[in-house]
């Protein structure tokens, strides 16, 4: 019943425009460079995994991938788990400039990362956190802090307060209140918190590449070596791609039940 | 629902405030330092008041005629991609299938490009778009056309606006496809049983329930366009010429290549400063929508 027309097609050409690059690279991934360079071939003729052979045995391309993955996780963490109380805050009680606090939140949201490249790397390399992921991660608290709370508090606000006063009407203590009850009523939303914390810091790059140098440098920054003397490694390039696409491609497929609703960032 | 006055909220506020206190205020408090200072080198600076300000606002000088330009040619590429992206979007989501296995097939299909990192994006785009390895550069020299995205700025900004919508459109498309879920079965019944043509259906139910993830939508989308920096950079370089060299492109320049504190600085606050109004302006906007939204129904 009122039905788009033709949405069939609609949907099929729009998936086949989505993944058409994504097949060119995985397609790349598996030639060598000789079949990339010298002719154009739909799949490869001579199927060959040399590409992901040497990021697997090079120690300076695996290792970024854990680095990445790294500062990732730490930051995930660190934001949905400051955020969690600062959203039942904003989402429950009235304070002093709480609405000027929750959009000054927001603008960090809004600040190009480009303004705060310089800054961050003197401001990290004063306190001696730079080339670590702790820098990266903290960095990346600046804009997902405040999108974890933005989304945190959409989702407390949907559990009716009825809930909170029984609780401690019944002596429960605001922390172990938090833990028992609000958490499990709120758990998908976490989720949803912890899946955009997860995506706005692993794909992001400039900061992440202004803050390390060696030890803690991330795959992305690590794929800019392809370029050598010698020419474009084409291969390995795109053999690194299609590896960056996997965790992301993991977690969508846990989180794809909630996707729709996290994406309106629990406020439909 | 009605909140309750609670001072002592602030302490639950408390930790999220120190964090971005810190990694906010004093990052910008340097950049405020920089930019009415000058320095000749050797970590000595003295005071330049407001001339770099004036500099950067007079578009007859050098850094003010570069800052315009690419002020215009960002402005122009959020709106070309955010007239792409919203309708698109819209369409999309109408397009999804409603149950069964397809929902979670497309849903994964579609929030895949929103989790490849900004530079693999750009990789994706810049191999996909060369004429001699890649598919689409390929093809369109098979056809006959002479697209090359590496000397003409026409061409540069097509695949640019192509990666882009390739990148973003799918947001659009599920924050629509997540407000059109919520609208209840008993509606279309409804409006089938008054005989509403599917014209209606869209104009009166659908696009006034998808109206407050639009707004949300446009705000995602305008405010990543308008710092858009890892995807161009990685496909042209700013390139050819400086035909797709946008504000962040253009700040990275002067911040990181030219270390031209003083300049950069002024920029980067009078660049935050066009973001948060923007921002506040459609901020109130949807802040009002929402309360709204709540009078009319009466509820929570």
């Amino acid at each position: 019943m009122y039905a788009l027309p033709g949405r069939h097609v609609i949907l099929a050409l729009f998936i086949v425009f989505l993944l058409l690059p994504i097949y060119w690279l995985i397609n790349m991934s598996f030639k060598t460079n000789g079949e990339i360079t010298s002719t154009m071939t739909l799949w490869p003729l001579q199927p060959t995994l040399a590409n992901y052979r040497v990021i697997f045995t090079d120690p300076s391309w695996y290792l970024s991938y854990v680095n990445s993955l790294e500062y990732v996780l730490i930051n995930t963490v660190l934001s949905v788990s400051l955020a969690l109380p600062a959203a039942y805050a904003f989402s429950r009680y009235n304070f002093l400039g709480d609405k000027h606090l929750f959009f000054w939140l927001l603008t960090n949201r809004m600040a190009p990362a480009a303004v705060f490249a310089l800054p961050f790397f003197n401001l990290y390399s004063a306190i001696g956190l730079f080339d670590t992921p702790w820098a990266v991660a903290l960095a990346h608290c600046l804009f997902n802090i405040p999108l974890a709370v933005w989304i945190l508090e959409g989702f407390i606000s949907g559990v009716p307060r009825e809930i909170d006063e029984t609780a401690f009407l019944d002596g429960y203590s605001f922390p172990r209140f938090f833990m028992k009850i609000l958490l499990p009523l709120i758990a998908s939303g976490v989720g949803v918190a912890a899946f955009f914390c997860f995506m706005f810091s692993w794909v992001e790059l400039l900061l992440a590449r202004t803050l390390t140098s060696v030890n803690a440098k991330p795959i992305a920054a690590t794929m800019t070596r392809t370029v050598s003397a010698a020419g474009m490694d084409w291969g390995v390039l795109a053999a690194a791609g299609v590896l960056t696409l996997i965790p992301g491609a993991v977690v969508i497929w846990f989180v794809r039940n909630y996707i729709a609703r996290g994406f309106a960032l629990g406020r439909v | 629902m009605e909140k309750i006055p609670n001072q002592k909220a602030w302490f639950l506020v408390l930790p999220v405030f120190a964090l971005v206190a810190f990694s906010a205020v004093i990052p910008l408090m340097t950049v405020v330092n920089y930019s009415v200072q000058d320095t000749f080198g050797n970590n000595k600076f003295f005071w330049n008041g407001i001339g770099w300000y004036q500099e950067l606002l007079s578009p007859s000088t050098e850094l003010g005629g570069r800052f315009f330009a690419s002020l215009w040619r960002n402005l122009a590429f959020s709106a070309i991609v955010l007239a792409i992206e919203m309708p698109l979007g819209i369409v999309i989501a109408l397009a999804m299938p409603r149950e069964g296995w397809g929902v979670a097939f497309s849903l994964v299909v579609l929030a895949l490009p929103l989790l490849i990192p900004w530079n693999v994006v750009g990789t994706i785009w810049q191999i996909f778009g060369r004429t001699d390895i890649g598919l689409l550069g390929y093809t369109l020299h098979w056809l006959g056309s002479d697209y090359n995205y590496v000397a003409s700025p026409l061409d540069a900004w097509l695949t640019i606006i192509a990666m882009d919508v390739w990148h973003w459109s799918s947001l659009v498309a599920l924050l629509c496809y997540a407000g059109l879920k919520s609208i209840p079965e008993a509606f279309y019944q409804a409006a089938s049983i008054d005989g509403a043509s599917r014209w209606a259906v869209f104009w009166a139910i659908q696009l006034p329930k998808m109206k407050r993830v639009l707004l949300i939508a446009g705000l995602l989308r305008f405010m990543d366009s308008f710092m858009i920096y890892t995807e161009p950079f990685v496909v042209t370089g700013g390139g050819p010429g400086n035909s797709t060299t946008f504000l962040s492109i253009e700040l990275v320049k002067l911040a990181l290549g030219q270390f031209d504190l003083g300049k950069a600085a002024a920029m980067s606050i009078v660049y935050m400063l066009i973001i948060i109004i923007v921002c506040w302006v459609y901020y109130t906007v949807m802040t009002n929508a929402g309360e709204d939204r709540g009078s009319a129904r009466g509820g929570p």
